[in-house]
């Protein structure tokens, strides 16, 4: 039996020009629920169906587009969660963050909450789903994978390290179906109170130096950082070198 | 008067030496100490300053005494300044950081995000202590100089590796069992993010991610992919960007130990199996954690690639290397090549040109492999071993393979005995 999985789309910014786009993170989950469910895959949009970035993400290969027809300011949670508890779904697939809006990455913790479902963060790539388990893997900084399994039905959030999305096709995506839903109309009321401002640039950190005395700041600005060097092993045979390179490589644990 | 100018060479060797007890006095008679005209001004007769040293040529000492020099056997004691105590008794609130602890370290991040706690603390007023909470393997020593107030180990092997699960729902009762005013957490790639998130979802609080202005009020946070700043009251939980302020460095702090009752914790969902693992060379080389860098000095390149398979490292090269064919334009470490942050970066056959040199600034530990033991890499690096590239490759590989086999055999004794 295949599974249920869905992906949840939003609009996207282009980083550069500011342009709505399709999101890079919800075009990688659309491009791995494609890859789990072919076209099966229900995509999942709460805002306007007259939206043309749906266009794009439909543009991928996938016949129909389901669309929780909400105004912008209202809440997309309520919607989503209520759409997803009509659904038997197994998977639901997110990007980490936003490209728009508060960017805070909260919707999948906060749909995995109200439904219980657990969630895997950060996901390079779902290798297996088999006897009520999917074999995840997760991206980790300095390009390291985990490997975990995770119980059937969850929520995953897609990590820039999984697989681009493929092009989008301009023809199929204007042909592609928009089902339209009724969405929720509880507007977000804690959000109505902040203020919202075009980014500042941020100050770079200055080295500040703490000197008591002139001699001391001037010290800290003519000085060479790195004064003395570390240990040097000019006499030794090439094999107690050797061996003091990979002792170090031990202490600092890159090799177990 | 005779023209003859006697000295009093203990005078003057007193008054040469700071140090004496009885300098003071000799300098005040020799300036003649305050004078005072008659309107009550200091007068300073410009002619008498300093004292003749003793070669008979004047000095003037006019750091008066500041000089960073050190100052003799004394002021090598008195180097290190033992900073203030910051004393917390019975806090009336707490603000909990929970730090990533990359490597059972705190990190920069986690010490700003240290130095923010205390930061509120100042602004709110009240008696608040800063905790830092951590899981895990701790190996950090200096908690006391980054602001930790106390200390809160979460222990037990539920929370050992990837665990968020059990890690939130530990979070969730130390919410229950202390007055948490705020929980702080660094909007990382390390973990910070994911239980923050979690957190937040399970107390039902909204948090401010990529917060980066924070005050006792108002919360400002990027939002829309970094194009926004959000203005907002400063909740109860918040994910800090990285220098969002700056770390303790003037006080120590008591560090103290505190428990947290037992916590149920559930079966998990997720479990982990561990690392991948990963080839390093399709790792991008800005984010290796090792590399092992070619140079012009290699010149056996069939045994290089094999010591970097064998070693697990990712390949780098210099400009040299890439420019003569051995290596690929990608793989080109320095300025007009790639910059790595690794945190060991081997250097076979480098020397260590300034373009070079730029390209690994921010690497931890360098490793110097090189004949010459002059060239500007081996005085970059924490270990520099003299002598030719190919020789020290070769035992070099063979300890690998040697240290592979024995931890193999182990393992199979360990499954031996287990069975
Ligand atoms: C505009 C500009 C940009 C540049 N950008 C870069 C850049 O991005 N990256 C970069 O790397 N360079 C760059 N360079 C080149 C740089 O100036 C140096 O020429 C280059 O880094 C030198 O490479 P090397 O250390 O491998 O070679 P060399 O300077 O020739 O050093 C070889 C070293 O190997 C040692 N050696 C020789 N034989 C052995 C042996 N058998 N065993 C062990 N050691 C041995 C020698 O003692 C020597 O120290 C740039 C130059 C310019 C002008």
């Amino acid at each position: 039996m295949p599974h249920k999985v869905i992906s949840l789309i939003s609009v996207g910014r282009h980083p550069q020009s500011g342009r709505s786009r399709r999101a890079d993170q919800d075009s990688r989950a659309v491009e791995l629920g494609l890859k789990l469910a072919g076209t099966d895959l229900d995509v999942v949009h709460a805002g306007s169906s007259e939206e043309p970035v749906l266009r794009q993400y439909a543009g991928m290969g996938l016949p129909k587009v389901t669309v929780l027809e909400q105004a912008e300011s209202a809440d997309a949670l309520p919607a989503i969660s209520s759409y997803l508890k009509t659904q038997q779904a197994d998977i639901v697939l997110t990007g980490v963050r936003s490209e728009s809006g508060e960017s805070s990455g909260m919707t999948p913790y906060l749909l995995a909450e109200q439904l219980g479902w657990p969630i895997v963060a950060r996901v390079a790539d779902i290798v297996e789903v088999k006897d009520g388990e999917a074999q995840v893997l997760l991206a980790l900084p300095r390009g390291q994978r985990r490997q975990v399994t995770v119980k059937l039905p969850f929520i995953a959030s897609i990590d820039n390290a999984a697989e681009a999305a493929r092009q989008s096709a301009f023809g199929p995506g204007l042909r592609a179906k928009m089902e339209a839903q009724s969405g929720s109309t509880e507007e977000d009321s804690v959000r109505v109170n902040w203020s919202e401002a075009p980014a500042k640039a941020r100050p770079k950190r200055l080295k500040v130096v703490k000197a008591k005395t002139a001699a001391d700041r001037f010290k800290a600005a003519t000085a060479k950082p790195q004064g003395g060097s570390g240990k040097v092993m000019k006499n030794e045979s090439a094999q107690e070198q050797a061996q003091a390179i990979f002792d170090l490589l031990i202490e600092e644990k890159i090799i177990r | 008067m005779s023209d003859i100018i006697r000295r009093d060479p203990r005078a003057e060797w007193i008054m040469r030496n700071r140090l004496h007890p009885l300098h003071d006095q000799y300098m005040s008679q020799e300036e003649g100490g305050e004078v005072r005209g008659p309107s009550g001004l200091i007068r300073k007769f410009p002619h008498k300053v300093g004292f003749i040293g003793p070669n008979g040529i004047k000095r003037i000492d006019r750091l008066k005494g500041n000089s960073s020099a050190p100052k003799g056997k004394r002021s090598a004691a008195a180097q290190e300044v033992q900073l203030p105590l910051h004393k917390v008794d019975s806090p009336d609130y707490y603000i909990m950081v929970v730090a990533d602890m990359v490597g059972g370290r705190l990190t920069g991040h986690d010490k700003d995000i240290l130095g923010l706690a205390h930061k509120l603390i100042a602004e709110q007023g009240g008696n608040g202590a800063v905790v830092a909470v951590c899981f895990g393997e701790v190996k950090e020593e200096n908690f006391d100089t980054a602001g930790v107030d106390r200390v809160l180990h979460i222990e037990g092997e539920a929370f050992e590796g990837y665990a968020p699960e059990a890690r939130v729902q530990a979070l969730a009762k130390v919410e229950a069992q202390y007055t948490v005013k705020h929980w702080l957490f660094p909007d990382s790639i390390h973990g910070g993010c994911d239980l923050a998130s979690r957190l937040s979802a399970r107390l039902g609080e909204r948090p401010a991610t990529q917060a980066w202005q924070v005050n006792a009020e108002q919360t400002v946070s990027r939002g829309a992919s970094a194009s926004l700043d959000i203005t907002r009251q400063t909740p109860k939980i918040l994910m800090l960007l990285e220098e969002c302020a700056d770390a303790i460095d003037e006080t120590r702090h008591e560090a103290t130990p505190i428990t947290l009752d037992d916590v149920a914790v559930s079966a998990a969902t997720i479990k982990d199996k561990g690392l991948m693992a990963v080839d390093p060379n399709a790792i991008p080389m800005a984010e290796a954690e090792f590399i092992l860098s070619a140079g012009n000095g290699i010149h056996n390149w069939d045994q290089f690639h094999e010591a970097a398979k064998v070693l697990g490292a990712t390949e780098g090269a210099s400009r040299v290397a890439v420019d003569d064919g051995f290596m690929p334009r990608s793989r080109q470490v320095g300025a007009t090549g790639t910059w790595v942050t690794a945190r060991v970066y081997i250097a076979v056959g480098i020397s260590g040109a300034i373009q070079h040199m730029q390209g690994i600034g921010q690497v931890d530990k360098v490793i110097a492999i090189n004949t010459d033991a002059g060239c500007d890499m081996v005085k970059r690096a924490a270990l520099s071993v003299i002598g030719d590239s190919e020789e020290i490759l070769a035992e070099l590989m063979k300890l690998a393979a040697e240290h592979k086999q024995t931890s193999l055999s182990d393992q199979a004794e360990e499954n031996s005995n287990a069975a």
